[in-house]
């Protein structure tokens, strides 16, 4: 036979990555994003007259493995309801064999683009609790999330924030909130074979090897979990994805924004990011408690003040007051000399 | 396909999923024959451009070398020293390309001296004429950076036109002649002008049919593909990892 060019080779591959919907009732719009494991269509449900994201996976497990695997990622998604977590709708299965499974299309921006328009600390802030939020709901359901990054939080048109990509995420015993959480080895919702150039792209990709070893990606990946330390997992290592990624927020140099990282800032983040979990917040509500301190003008855990410090956060807090106070006071002394003469 | 390439089995022995390393190390010589078939099936070509381009052997040269060492790989079993987690296949059988070129004298006289045939037609004439009809460019010359890009390039060359192969006598097998043929024109013409309405005039059916068709095709291309790949994995982890790579997944 005549023999294959690079362009039908390339032809091939786009047609053989494309799922086949038939006998589903979901009819296939275009391709959305590609996620570790595999793609993710816009489709419409036929049958509710709805559009949905759907999500393939690349290869047909030969033992139900991934397929099960998938499956347990989707009951994971299912008992997260949340406004900050997308919702599933449906799994099933291709007539190729692939898995699938279905979920709110989600129509908004990927946080890193979002936060390029948010011109303020504060804002940024705002938001990052709101990620913090749907964080704290899963470890309080006992799920950990071990991916997040920039790239998988989604803002809303309505300004929703949207926690994705549920893929490498792990049941944990226990669901006492504050409480920190003990992974369960052998809970392992999803593992992902390693990407081709994964491990060099060091702030998108996920970086993955085998069973109950390492997931995550290179910057936001707790040093434990980089370590394939699995078993010993638990809330702080999410803890420590959230650090970096108010890092980020708060760093990203975009048009309009400064980065600035005051004293109790660095302090939040650093402690967050610490080296050993047990120097972390040891549940996220800590975390997102000391972001409030700080957007109230309070002092925070991280960071113990100096005298001077604390003046300068009371005089910055009572700013007005203060200002007041000692505008009278001139205006009294002032009365004062002028009656004595 | 999958369930009629299950069917052939009977009298040939079941070559399973991840089985050609096992079988190649088997002490049934008829096993060790099937799955060295398999292998040569799937690799002779990219190891005869190789040596070409890499070695920049003559043809003849080429064409000796290239059916000597699988005969090699046979008679020293050089399957039983390949470990999956260490390595992968590709990677490992290039090297092994590399060390028989250097010694290709001894490898000669081991050639003479062993009775080992290979059962797998190898059209060098097809495969000289993809590398430009002996006429060799140097540009196309592979640096030695890019070597192993140049080998995994052509095995999956290689490895979707067997899978193109099953497919067309799948279909001249259960009359499904204008299916492939719609792919053909579709799929692998590198035609840029064909759409799914032109493909429906010609063939006189509506662009559901020619849809239709085409989404079989590509998906009885994929499971092909795969179960090639898979013969030539040595295990599920292996096989997962090559799907991703041979398919591009997760590098798009």
């Amino acid at each position: 036979m005549k023999s294959l060019s690079d362009k039908v080779i390339e032809r091939l591959r786009a047609g053989a990555e494309e799922p086949d919907l038939t006998g589903t009732r979901y009819r296939l719009l275009e391709r959305v994003a590609r996620g570790g494991m595999g793609v993710v269509y816009a489709a419409e449900d036929e049958k509710l007259e709805r559009r949905v994201a759907l999500k393939v996976l690349d290869v047909p497990g030969t033992d139900g493995d991934l397929a099960n695997r998938l499956m347990r990622e989707a009951r994971v998604l299912a008992r997260l309801e949340h406004p900050g977590i997308v919702p599933v709708h449906d799994v099933g299965t291709l007539a190729d064999g692939r898995v699938f499974y279905t979920m709110k299309f989600v129509e908004g921006q990927r946080l890193d683009k979002f936060i390029e328009g948010v011109e303020s600390v504060q804002d940024r802030l705002r938001l990052f609790l709101r990620i913090c939020e749907a964080v704290a709901f899963a470890h309080a359901r006992g799920v950990l999330h071990r991916d997040l990054k920039p790239a998988n939080i989604m803002v809303g048109p309505f300004g929703e924030v949207l926690v994705m990509d549920w893929g490498l995420a792990k049941i944990l015993r226990g669901e006492q909130p504050g409480v920190p959480l003990a992974a369960d080895p052998e809970a392992t919702i999803l593992e992902r074979a390693k990407q081709p150039g994964e491990a060099s792209d060091s702030t998108k990709s996920s970086v993955i090897t085998g069973h109950g070893t390492v997931m995550g990606t290179p910057g936001y990946m707790s040093p434990e979990q980089a370590r394939g330390e699995v078993e010993v997992l638990d809330a702080r290592s999410d803890i420590f994805s959230l650090g970096a990624l108010l890092r980020f927020m708060l760093t990203q140099k975009t048009p309009g924004f400064t980065p600035r990282l005051d004293r109790s800032l660095e302090a939040i983040g650093r402690k967050a990011t610490a080296e050993r979990p047990a120097s972390r917040y040891p549940a996220v509500q800590e975390l997102g408690q000391d972001v409030s301190r700080y957007l109230d003008g309070l002092s925070v855990e991280a960071h113990p003040e100096s005298i001077f410090e604390k003046l300068t956060r009371f005089y910055r807090r009572y700013r007005f007051f203060i200002l007041l106070i000692l505008a009278y006071l001139v205006m009294r002394v002032i009365l004062l000399l002028v009656l004595k003469r | 396909m999958s369930n009629d390439k299950s069917k052939q089995g009977g009298d040939r022995f079941p070559l399973t999923r991840w089985s050609v390393i096992g079988a190649a190390r088997s002490s049934n010589p008829a096993e060790r024959d099937r799955a060295m078939d398999t292998l040569c099936a799937a690799y002779w070509k990219p190891v005869y451009k190789y040596v070409r381009l890499r070695w920049n052997r003559p043809t003849e040269d080429a064409q000796d070398m290239t059916q000597g060492f699988f005969v090699q790989v046979i008679e020293r079993r050089l399957l039983d020293k390949f470990d999956p987690a260490k390595s992968r296949l590709r990677t490992y059988l290039r090297l092994c390309v590399d060390s028989f070129v250097m010694n290709e004298e001894k490898a000669a006289k081991r050639q003479k001296r062993g009775g080992n045939v290979l059962h797998v037609a190898l059209d060098f004439a097809g495969a000289e004429e993809e590398l430009g009809g002996g006429a060799m460019d140097p540009a196309a010359i592979p640096s030695p950076e890019s070597l192993e890009d140049f080998f995994e390039k052509e095995w999956v060359r290689g490895l979707f036109e067997l899978a193109v192969e099953d497919l067309r006598k799948y279909c001249e097998a259960n009359e499904r002649e204008r299916t492939f043929r719609l792919f053909e024109e579709y799929d692998l013409s590198g035609d840029e002008t064909i759409s799914y309405q032109k493909l429906a005039a010609e063939y006189g059916i509506p662009v559901t049919d020619v849809t239709n068709a085409l989404a079989w095709a590509r998906r009885e291309f994929r499971r092909g593909a795969l179960e090639r790949l898979g013969d030539v994995c040595g295990s599920e982890e292996e096989f997962q990892r090559e799907a991703r790579s041979v398919f591009g997944w997760g590098a798009r």
